[in-house]
């Protein structure tokens, strides 16, 4: 049957607001999109933005394969809203290398081979971002902290929490005069 | 050449004779002591790069022009029948391109419907959000069956007993007998006996099962999360009655599978029928319910144990009765039975192993299936006896060693689990731990520790190519898949050594069956030691081809060539003719291709791998919480390819084993039939602050009569004695004996309640 048929039948389905412009600034561009207002953020960057990286594993708030950062801070992005988003800055896994060159956080996670599957990558490593852009000299429990909303099904933790302290070092011996600002960036 | 060959074959637990294809004759393997340059040191993964900043591509990232999105509609009663089905509405919802039920595919969907999560119907359409909505647009009508959801009421008051059984599967029990088990019991002198209960686990691959389907005339593209491309395309080309070479099957990362995904299932054939039917492609990836609804589990079993031994600690007798809820897909028990034929040398040994069908989902195989839930009874009653007899667990574990395979009488290709016990030993501790217990004190600490054999030899058939370019790189084109384990890093591994290439030169092409030859699924720890050889064959032809080739273009034998570091030198000169990239391009454009197999196994020799685990525990008397304060790994599993990977491989397997021992359940309501917990929130996994420090190591000794890399597999043995470790663990700490597993907060603190401070037992 015919799409075109098919909509000139339907009348019985209310299915809400229609979309609605939304401008999103991700890894510092400018994207405007249409969409309706029950996407999430993580639906917007995956289907409407192709950014794949992020990943839905629960799309329920409960592993953390989702993770970005919105302003700063590590969100699950499958319960956040993308039209809430506008006017925040929101850093995904794409926003992390330049071009070939890792961020130190993603070369600690190759070198200490910070993952099986890679699927909740993504995650992990924005969350050891948030913790490390808030608190550049975390201890062990810290990072166990920070770490505790994002879920390993192949139970690669041990090299995360080496990554994240390799990390950490090399983050400290990159920009040294930055400081510490204050609240640990844990998943909330 | 081709030629056939007959070979035999462990896998998960069960050996059998098949005939293979292989290759011409297998090369020499590599000795014990060869010098390897690349072999053997930890490198970081191939593909970390791609890995670490979402540019590796998993089948749910997929996205084709004009790709639909499908949803599934499921059975909400766990058995039904289907009295009417209207899809008008879902049909006619704008944004809906196709709609399949049994109104138009009846080969798929049954009216009858087994248990709560069995397909109904499918739809596919414009994005993912429209498909949810139209799915709940679907009106069934159904007839309400009644179910049974549990193995227990087979039970004959509230005990397992011989022969009793109501409605086993296939009508009778899997039965194996060694000796004869009277007279072992007779000449017992102590006889231990246990009803032990294992939990249902579920997988949770991050990634869900799920397809892309897309068209193009007749010929299909499907990409899968999976550990079997091959077995996908065989299973789609039967279902569609097409030939082979019209069925692509791509899966170049995959978000885990832990044995979920080495089965076939109707996610890709909805897809496929759902983009013939609207002419695009489509998309259906399952949800993380419908994920733990269909997909597999690992089965519940109940185990009634008896074990017989002389005072001194040796077996008599081991006589086991097994039963396993194996839900509703038809497939049969895993070698539960297994630890117990051939963990420990005992001359009378029966087990009798009952599958029953039940309204619920499907079980499948889950890392190290059957082993992990048999090793848990055995290694616990063991510790029981050691116990009654005052004997060290350790002590009975070495009395009982077994020095051949029990099962067969054959030697073993290698065998250091003597070694993995002394050295986890002396690592923890185990001779100097002393009871620092006080009946008073609210934090309790044990020991405890545990066994484990697995086979994991790998066998026939599998094939690989090596190309070498007019650039002097090389590709390896393999048919397997990388489950996550880092096998694409091995394999470069391997033909780096045998081109004597860097491993930056090397790209590993897989997971394409355009793409790659045959290669067996990513299970039973297979795919190192069944590919890898034929990966190093196929990189030896490559060489010999070059070789030839070089030597004609300096007017030598070839066999008087090296290449070293990029140069090509004649054997007894010290200065190189020429660098090898040189050479080359004087040869014009080439492409010259390597072949490598799989060959046989031999016979006569069990391969076979080992390993023990030391567990020590904290246990709050007052919470019922257990911290796992260290767990020592040691592990024999031959040659280790890459010890960085090993170690990971190691450290996840103890941390999904910590979850098996305290935590996982799968929770079925009795009363519906319905699944209580198919969410990351209520299914307990584990997490970053559940990690104890893991201690792995190696016994790493090449068992150069296994195969030609001496490396067996290691992704399944190092969760068979977890749990096991710690719930000897825990009844070290606080003197009780858990029969059943999770052992959880509150079966601790109930426990307690109940046994007060004396020693007992705790269903």
């Amino acid at each position: 049957m015919p799409s075109t048929q098919k909509k000139l039948q339907f009348q019985d389905n209310v299915r809400g607001p229609g979309k609605v412009p939304v401008t999103l600034n991700v890894n510092g561009s400018s994207y405007t999109l249409e969409i309706e207002p029950r996407r999430t953020l993580l639906d917007a960057l995956r289907f409407d933005l192709n950014m794949t990286g992020s990943k839905k594993v629960c799309g329920m708030g409960e592993c953390g394969a989702c993770t970005v950062l919105l302003d700063g801070k590590a969100i699950y992005s499958c319960l956040t809203l993308a039209v809430e988003c506008e006017g925040n800055i929101i850093l995904t896994i794409e926003g992390l290398a330049q071009g070939q060159n890792l961020d130190p956080i993603q070369k600690a996670f190759v070198d200490e081979e910070a993952f099986q599957c890679g699927f909740c990558t993504s995650g992990q490593i924005m969350s050891v971002k948030a913790l490390l852009d808030t608190n550049p000299d975390p201890t062990p429990e810290e990072i166990r902290r920070a770490m505790s909303g994002n879920i390993c099904r192949c139970g690669a933790y041990p090299n995360i929490f080496k990554a994240a302290t390799k990390a950490a070092a090399a983050y400290r011996k990159q920009r040294p005069a930055k400081k510490n600002g204050g609240k640990h960036g844990e998943t909330d | 050449m081709a030629k056939l060959i007959k070979s035999k074959l462990n896998w998960e637990g069960t050996t059998f004779e098949r005939t293979s294809v292989v290759d011409d004759e297998e090369p020499a393997a590599w000795t014990a002591n060869a010098q390897l340059n690349c072999v053997g040191k930890s490198h970081p993964r191939i593909d970390g790069f791609q890995r670490v900043t979402g540019l590796a591509k998993y089948t749910f990232d997929i996205k084709l022009p004009g790709m639909l999105y499908a949803h599934v509609l499921r059975s909400p009663y766990p058995h039904a029948r289907i009295k009417q089905i209207d899809v008008s509405k879902a049909d006619k919802f704008p944004g809906v391109r196709a709609v399949i039920s049994s109104l138009n595919e009846a080969k798929i969907f049954n009216n009858v419907l087994q248990f709560a999560g069995d397909e109904v119907a499918a739809l596919a359409a414009d994005n993912d959000d429209i498909a949810e909505d139209a799915i709940n647009l679907m009106e069934v009508e159904y007839e309400i069956l009644p179910f049974n959801a549990d193995a227990e009421p087979h039970l004959i008051s509230g005990k397992l007993q011989e022969r009793q059984i109501v409605a086993p599967l296939d009508g009778n029990p899997k039965i194996y007998r060694r000796g004869n088990i009277q007279k072992g019991f007779q000449e017992a002198d102590v006889i231990v006996e246990e009803t032990f209960r294992t939990q249902s686990a579920l997988h949770n691959c991050l990634e869900t099962h799920g397809a892309v389907a897309s068209w193009n005339g007749d010929e299909l593209t499907v990409w899968e999360s999976t550990q079997s491309i091959y077995h996908v395309q065989k299973y789609l080309a039967e279902f569609f009655k097409l030939p082979l070479n019209k069925i692509r099957v791509i899966c170049e990362y995959m978000g885990g599978g832990f044995g979920s995904k080495q089965s076939s299932g109707k996610w890709s054939v909805m897809a496929a029928l759902l983009a013939r039917e609207a002419g695009r492609p489509v998309q259906l990836m399952l949800t993380r319910k419908e994920e733990n609804l269909v997909t597999g589990h690992r089965a519940p079993t109940i185990q009634r144990l008896r074990l017989g031994a002389k005072n001194d600690g040796t077996l008599t007798a081991i006589d086991l009765v097994a039963m396993v809820n194996v839900g509703a897909n038809g497939s049969l028990a895993r070698a539960v039975e297994g630890p117990y034929h051939s963990m420990y040398n005992c001359p009378n040994v029966q087990t009798e192993l009952h599958s029953v069908f039940t309204n619920t989902g499907p079980h499948g195989s889950f890392r190290a299936p059957g082993y992990v839930e048999g090793a848990f009874p055995l290694e616990s009653l063991l510790d029981e006896l050691a116990k009654r007899l005052k004997i060290d667990p350790m002590e009975i574990r070495m009395k009982n060693y077994a020095f051949t395979d029990p099962t067969t009488g054959q030697n073993y290709s290698a065998k250091h689990l003597d070694k993995c016990y002394q050295r986890g030993a002396e690592i923890i501790g185990w001779g100097q731990r002393q009871s620092i217990n006080n009946k008073s004190s609210i934090l309790r600490h044990g020991y405890g520790m545990a066994s484990q054999t697995w086979g994991g030899g790998g066998g026939p058939p599998a094939f690989a190519w090596v190309r070498l370019n007019s650039d002097g790189t090389a590709e390896v084109n393999l048919g397997s898949q990388d489950i996550g384990t880092g096998v694409k890093t091995v394999f470069a591994q391997i033909a780096a050594e045998e081109l004597e290439l860097e491993l930056d030169q090397i790209v590993v092409h897989i997971g394409d069956t355009a793409r790659g030859p045959f290669g067996p699924g990513s299970g039973g720890s297979m795919t190192v030691a069944s590919v890898g050889p034929a990966v190093r064959q196929a990189a030896i032809d490559a060489r010999r081809q070059l070789y030839e080739v070089v030597g004609g273009y300096f007017e030598v034998p070839a066999d008087q060539l090296r290449i070293r570091k990029g140069n090509v030198y004649v054997l007894e000169e010290t200065k190189p003719r020429m660098s090898l990239q040189n050479t080359i391009r004087q040869l014009g454009e080439f492409t010259i291709i390597g072949r490598g197999a799989r060959g046989a196994n031999r016979y006569g020799t069990a391969v076979t791998t080992f390993g023990a685990q030391f567990a020590e525990v904290e246990v709050n008397t007052i919470t019922g919480e257990v911290k796992v304060q260290r767990l020592v790994a040691v592990h024999d599993v031959g040659r280790i390819m890459n010890p960085i990977g090993a170690d990971g491989q190691v450290a996840g397997a103890v941390i999904q084993g910590i979850g098996y021992a305290l935590t996982e359940e799968r929770v079925i309501d009795h009363a519906t039939g319905i699944i209580l917990n198919p969410n990351l929130e209520d299914y307990v996994l584990p997490t970053a602050l559940d990690v104890p420090s893991i201690d792995s190591s190696f016994i790493d000794d090449s068992d150069i009569d296994a195969n030609g890399i001496g490396a067996k597999g290691l992704g399944e043995p190092p969760i068979i004695p977890t749990a096991p470790a710690i719930a000897n663990a825990i009844a070290e700490a606080i003197g009780i004996r858990f029969l059943s597993l999770p052992i959880t907060r509150a079966k601790i603190i109930e426990a307690l309640q109940k046994t007060g401070s004396a020693d007992g037992v705790y269903p």
